[in-house]
């Protein structure tokens, strides 16, 4: 059978995904996480008489510190595994990423395992945001000025 | 390429699992169950060396021999080096070779140990495998603690370690043919649909063991395929009506989704990984044919040899069947 017509085959017997449901399942999700780091951010504002910009800074830290420790307590991928997106485009994927890696490598030692496994999954994300950054900062100097 | 034997007999075999397949449907048929991942070592790819040796040692305490009466162990798993396979037999001090053909190396193992007994070459042989969930995704996939999500048609690695005795001294169930499979790559890339993959290559070998043997479906009880699962079992069974206008509909079952209860545990298409074949094979499939209540099986049992690096590289999954018939001795 050429390949063509056995990719129709096999198309012919591939499951739906429920992207539908899961696009919404990801925007609540995410959303609820938007609305718990806001608040985070004007508990810090308002009760620890911070800036702005540092509040943003500890929110973020905050999130990352549950994110990371709920990962080590060893349920966090049950929940990615039902919320997908909303859990994982947030900040908390982000942190989820690197101590999920982490534990995965810690039996092959702190160098040759955490050391230069830990940024597996999380080092595109660094790596294509910083180039991000400074590609569409350098846009808006361009254009805007600054 | 098809064997034909006249004495070669399955005179014992183990089975080792973990806890996903200890909450299977197939429980109660297993030598040994560990109730975690760990199996009291200290990483999973130890545990899954314990659970290779483990079921070897309850086979040679089966049979009530030594290490040392064995001509010959033929050993194989996922990982890097096959080095589970490695550390089993550097304890054993049985003469080894280790072999690699993903989910289908149980067969191969039995293939290759059948043709030698058959040329009185050895008389006796152990084929062992493993698998294990946590070490496999470790490295195929995303860490584990990830979680990451999966479409419906990714399967799910078994855990455990599954051994087998072959030798000429008659017993009720006999190797009576084999067929080695080729790797047949139909252009599938999708690491997570490995049974769309297999399923050409598990095609070509039951149309070839069939072709060389001269035999129908009739002839069997039952076909039952390695790992394909839920949608790769669909896909071979239309693939065969319609390249080869095989029907195997009615007698056949794929042992990836014998092993769990695909509704309630959280498997996705079935069980993967070549202890997948072996655990349903050794555990179940055998007790019912001491039962006779199949008389004669064919094991075809499929491998993905894929890869991630050329996966990364744009390449494909090529795939491989190899076909085992065992049949109850009158």
């Amino acid at each position: 059978m050429q390949q063509t017509k056995y990719c129709k085959l096999v198309n012919k017997y591939k499951p739906q995904e429920e992207r539908l449901f899961n696009m919404a399942k990801a925007f609540l999700i995410g959303g609820v996480l938007g609305i718990i780091g806001h608040s985070l951010w004007q508990l810090y504002c308002v009760v620890l008489a911070m800036g702005e910009k540092e509040a943003a800074i500890v929110t973020t830290i905050t999130l990352i510190f549950i994110a990371s420790l709920l990962t080590g307590l060893g349920f966090f991928d049950s929940w990615v595994k039902f919320a997908r997106a909303g859990l994982i485009i947030p900040i908390t994927g982000f942190a989820h990423a690197m101590t999920s890696t982490a534990l995965e490598h810690k039996q092959e030692g702190f160098v040759t395992g955490i050391g230069s496994n830990i940024f597996k999954l999380s080092g595109s994300v660094i790596l294509y945001g910083v180039l991000s950054a400074y590609v569409f900062g350098l846009i808006r100097l361009l254009i805007f000025g600054g | 390429m098809t064997f034909k034997y006249n004495h070669v007999y399955l005179n014992a075999s183990s089975t080792v699992v973990g806890p996903n397949e200890n909450q299977g449907p197939l429980k109660d048929f297993f030598d040994k169950k560990f109730s975690d991942f760990y199996a009291g070592e200290k990483s999973w790819e130890q545990a899954e060396i314990k659970m290779m040796a483990t079921s070897i040692n309850i086979l040679l305490h089966k049979l009530k021999k030594a290490p040392s009466s064995i001509d010959l162990l033929i050993a194989g798993d996922l990982l890097d080096q096959i080095a589970p396979s490695s550390f089993v037999a550097a304890n054993l001090k049985i003469p080894f070779l280790g072999i690699y053909s993903a989910c289908a190396t149980m067969a191969e193992a039995m293939i290759i140990g059948s043709n030698m007994l058959e040329a009185k070459q050895i008389n006796n042989i152990i084929c062992a495998t493993s698998s294990h969930n946590l070490s496999a995704e470790k490295q195929f996939r995303y860490p584990s603690e990830y979680g990451a999500p999966k479409p419906k048609t990714a399967t799910f690695t078994a855990t455990g370690g599954a051994a087998a005795y072959l030798s000429r001294v008659k017993n009720h169930i006999k190797i009576e043919s084999a067929t080695i499979g080729k790797v047949i790559d139909l252009g599938q890339k999708d690491a997570n649909h490995t049974g769309a993959a297999m399923a050409p290559a598990a095609a070509d070998t039951i149309y070839t063991h069939f072709k060389n043997l001269k035999r129908n479906i009739n002839h069997y009880d039952l076909i039952l395929t390695g790992d394909l699962g839920l949608y790769g079992k669909e896909i071979l069974i239309n693939y065969l009506k319609e390249e080869y206008q095989i029907d195997i509909e009615k007698k056949y079952n794929d042992c990836g989704i014998m092993l769990y209860d695909l509704d309630k545990q959280n498997v996705g298409a079935g069980a993967s990984g070549p202890v997948s074949s072996a655990l349903v094979t050794f555990g179940y499939i055998i007790k019912q044919m001491t039962k006779k209540k199949f008389k004669k099986v064919l094991l075809v049992a499929t491998g993905a040899l894929f890869s991630p690096t050329f996966l990364f590289q744009s390449k494909t999954i090529p795939a491989v069947a190899h076909a085992i018939d065992l049949e109850v001795v009158e």
